[in-house]
């Protein structure tokens, strides 16, 4: 069953946030949710870190793609954990045959130094790797893959990190290694490619978007969507807010249903108790106004923006396939 | 909550002339700068000489210590009677590195290496390049004798604790055989390497021709054997900083705050330090939250809500109680991942540092961060 999305024609989901905003998990729920219905999409990581693997609660990923999950309506998740050094030979033996010059090249450290030296070459076989997986196709010319999600580096490096070319170009004016990153370009600046932020409603991570999302634009690389996450609903009506800030906030009321609830022993006990709420009140009412404003600086993006509560027992895989619905209804996928 | 957990005195450390270097360590997201500079304004107003070294390009802790920007040189944020000074400076990654290329090499071969297109890419995103630079500045700010506290924020790098790597990467990457391979030409007297080469060196030189093309690997030639002089420099000094973070008088201050992963990555950075012999001085975990209706448990809350619900009176005490339910289950999954680590490390002094309801845009803000963390103990 196809559904209008709002990246209808996107293969590539590259998915970035500042550290602690549950980029991550994100992902995570971005290809279960794009895999919902029968399709097949792969979940790439590339920093080492094993989050996929610790996400849906699986032994260690190997440089091999593998099924990890199933998604709602009989879709499938793959998952593959890019390491450089594997990526290189890969590419060794698949573009010149020389299987045995690259293992000699690992022995002698040599992957390892030019990583190093020249992190744009890392980047260049990561990302090279990934743009494979998305234009990889079958015996009968169709893609493998319905999309790819990339779990990518965070938002202070994402834009270096897709835009190998201009890397690279300082490194290598001709040669296979250029043809290869024009190559990545070509589908990382394509409309086949959307860069999702993953934030927070905080000063901070809304501040990395922001600058993240320019960053982007002035590259000429696809800014996508923007994932709100673990975003906490109020409880309050606004009305009740206000007057909270205001210090308007009726006490006695609040003291009264505290005694009405069984909750207070006195008069004297049951005002007590309300004035420390107060405070709860007061703290959540001046939290629920920051958020607003930062939402607000999001909005002047122009971006799609995707909400996600925050998942109440932490994230889990039952938290993951919600996190994936709640992007279906909004359209994310 | 934390029961067990020895309590982490802040002052102290920061009152003890001895302590001389805090390093703030932990992963990204979790206030580690804000920390920094919080423990650093503390300790001025404590009478310490104290100077923050911050990698975080964030303008809003700049500007939250009176400063537009911050640069490579230290600047005076706020100074006090009992001669206590604060200053702050922002690591410039690049900068540092040309500095040591330039005091090391004479100035052709500084020239060589400064223009080398390999160079530029090192200098400037190397992973590695801005924990080994933060390290390199931490030794220069400790020469110095300038300051006698100096509070340094590691970089939020991929790998935790990469700047105690730093060093041993460095000294890896020296004594490798491409490094030999690479500078065999200038030590062969300008014959070519690969002339020298034996079968398997050769079968190796022809795949990098290939991979990268002959421009590639003669920029890179001419850049190692360049380096090759000003590596000795380098190594001794990585060495030397290594220990100075071994030694008494640094403090290591793991940052967290009290969510599943950043709680795993501050146990393994406990681990870690332990590992590599570094001093722990205790975690600072960040953003906890608390109530001040803590007798009145989530559950306790929300039935008292339902009932009000069912009864259909009293509707805004049913939506606070329910507010302070959240609260309680909030505090409550808090608690149960700090209990983890305090479990698996029960003699690790903790120092809690209640959420606050805004960031922090000041002087003032930070100070409220120091207390609050002075309070804990």
């Amino acid at each position: 069953m196809d559904r209008d999305t709002d990246w209808d024609g996107v293969r590539l989901h590259v998915v970035t946030g500042k550290g602690g905003t549950g980029k991550t998990t994100v992902a995570a729920a971005l290809a279960l949710a794009l895999a919902s219905g029968g399709r097949k999409v792969l979940l790439v990581e590339v920093e080492g870190r094993q989050g996929i693997a610790q996400i849906f609660d699986l032994p260690p990923l190997p440089y091999e793609e593998r099924r990890i999950a199933v998604a709602p309506g009989g879709g499938d998740v793959y998952a593959l954990a890019i390491d450089p050094e594997e990526a290189m030979l890969e590419y060794m033996e698949m573009f010149y045959g020389m299987r045995r010059a690259g293992r000699a090249l690992t022995r002698m450290g040599i992957v390892d130094f030019a990583t190093t030296v020249a992190p744009g070459f890392r980047d260049v076989l990561v990302t090279g790797k990934t743009t494979e997986a998305v234009r990889r196709k079958d015996r009968n010319g169709r893609r493998v893959y319905d999309a790819v999600v990339l779990d990518a580096p965070p938002t202070g490096r994402i834009t270096r990190f897709l835009n190998v070319t201009k890397e690279v170009a300082g490194l290598a004016k001709v040669g296979p290694i250029k043809n290869h990153s024009d190559l990545v370009s070509g589908v990382v600046k394509s409309p086949e490619t959307a860069v999702h932020f993953v934030t927070l409603l905080e000063e901070m991570p809304v501040q990395e978007t922001l600058d993240g999302i320019a960053e982007l634009r002035e590259a000429g690389l696809p800014a996508g969507g923007v994932f709100v996450n673990m975003v906490r609903e109020s409880q309050l009506p606004q009305a009740v807010l206000d007057t909270a800030v205001k210090g308007r906030f009726d006490v006695g009321e609040l003291a009264l249903g505290l005694k009405a609830a069984g909750l207070a022993d006195g008069a004297a006990d049951a005002s007590k108790a309300a004035e420390a709420l107060l405070e709860e009140i007061v703290e959540h009412a001046r939290r629920t106004e920051l958020e607003l404003k930062e939402r607000e600086a999001l909005v002047e993006t122009g971006t799609p923006r995707y909400e996600l509560n925050l998942l109440a027992d932490g994230v889990d895989l039952a938290g993951l396939y919600e996190l994936a619905e709640s992007m279906r209804n909004q359209g994310a996928a | 909550m934390i029961r067990k957990a020895p309590v982490l005195d802040v002052d102290a450390i920061l009152d003890d002339r001895a302590t001389r270097i805090i390093v703030c360590c932990g992963s990204g997201g979790v206030g580690k700068t804000t920390t920094a500079a919080a423990l650093g304004l503390r300790a001025a107003e404590r009478g310490r000489c104290a100077v923050v070294l911050t990698v975080d390009p964030a303008r809003r802790l700049a500007q939250s210590m009176g400063l537009t920007e911050l640069d490579n040189t230290p600047r005076e944020v706020a100074s006090y009677d009992n001669g206590g000074k604060l200053f702050a400076m922002m690591l410039d990654m690049k900068r540092t590195f040309d500095e040591i290329i330039e005091a090391h090499a004479d100035p052709e071969r500084a020239r060589q290496i400064l223009t080398n297109p390999f160079y530029q890419s090192l200098s400037s995103s190397f992973s590695g390049t801005q924990e080994y630079m933060a390290m390199e500045k931490l030794g220069q700010l400790r020469r110095s004798g300038e300051w006698d506290l100096i509070i340094v924020d590691t970089p939020p790098s991929r790998s935790a604790l990469d700047f105690l790597d730093a060093p041993e990467r460095l000294g890896r990457f020296l004594d490798g055989r491409f490094i030999r391979l690479l500078t065999a030409p200038a030590k062969a007297g300008g014959r070519s390497a690969f002339k020298l080469l034996n079968a398997g060196f050769g079968l190796v030189a022809g795949a990098m021709t290939k991979l990268l093309g002959a421009q590639v690997l003669k920029d890179l030639q001419t850049f190692v054997s360049a380096l090759d002089a000003v590596f000795g420099g380098f190594r001794q000094r990585a060495e030397m900083t290594y220990k100075l973070l071994q030694a008494q008088g640094t403090a290591f201050i793991v940052v967290a705050a009290p969510e599943r992963d950043a709680m795993r990555e501050a146990a393994y950075f406990v681990e870690r330090l332990a590992e590599e012999r570094m001093p722990l001085a205790g975690l600072v975990v960040n953003r906890v939250h608390t109530s001040p209706v803590s007798g009145l448990s989530a559950a306790r809350s929300t039935a008292a809500a339902e009932e009000l619900e069912a009864r259909g009176e009293h509707e805004l005490t049913a939506a606070v109680l329910r507010l302070h339910a959240g609260r309680m289950q909030l505090a409550a999954r808090e608690g149960r991942e700090q209990d983890h680590f305090v479990s698996a490390h029960p003699t690790v002094p903790v120092a809690q540092v209640p959420a606050m309801s805004q960031d922090v845009h000041d002087l003032d803000g930070l100070r409220a961060i120091g207390d609050l963390m002075a309070k804990a103990s």
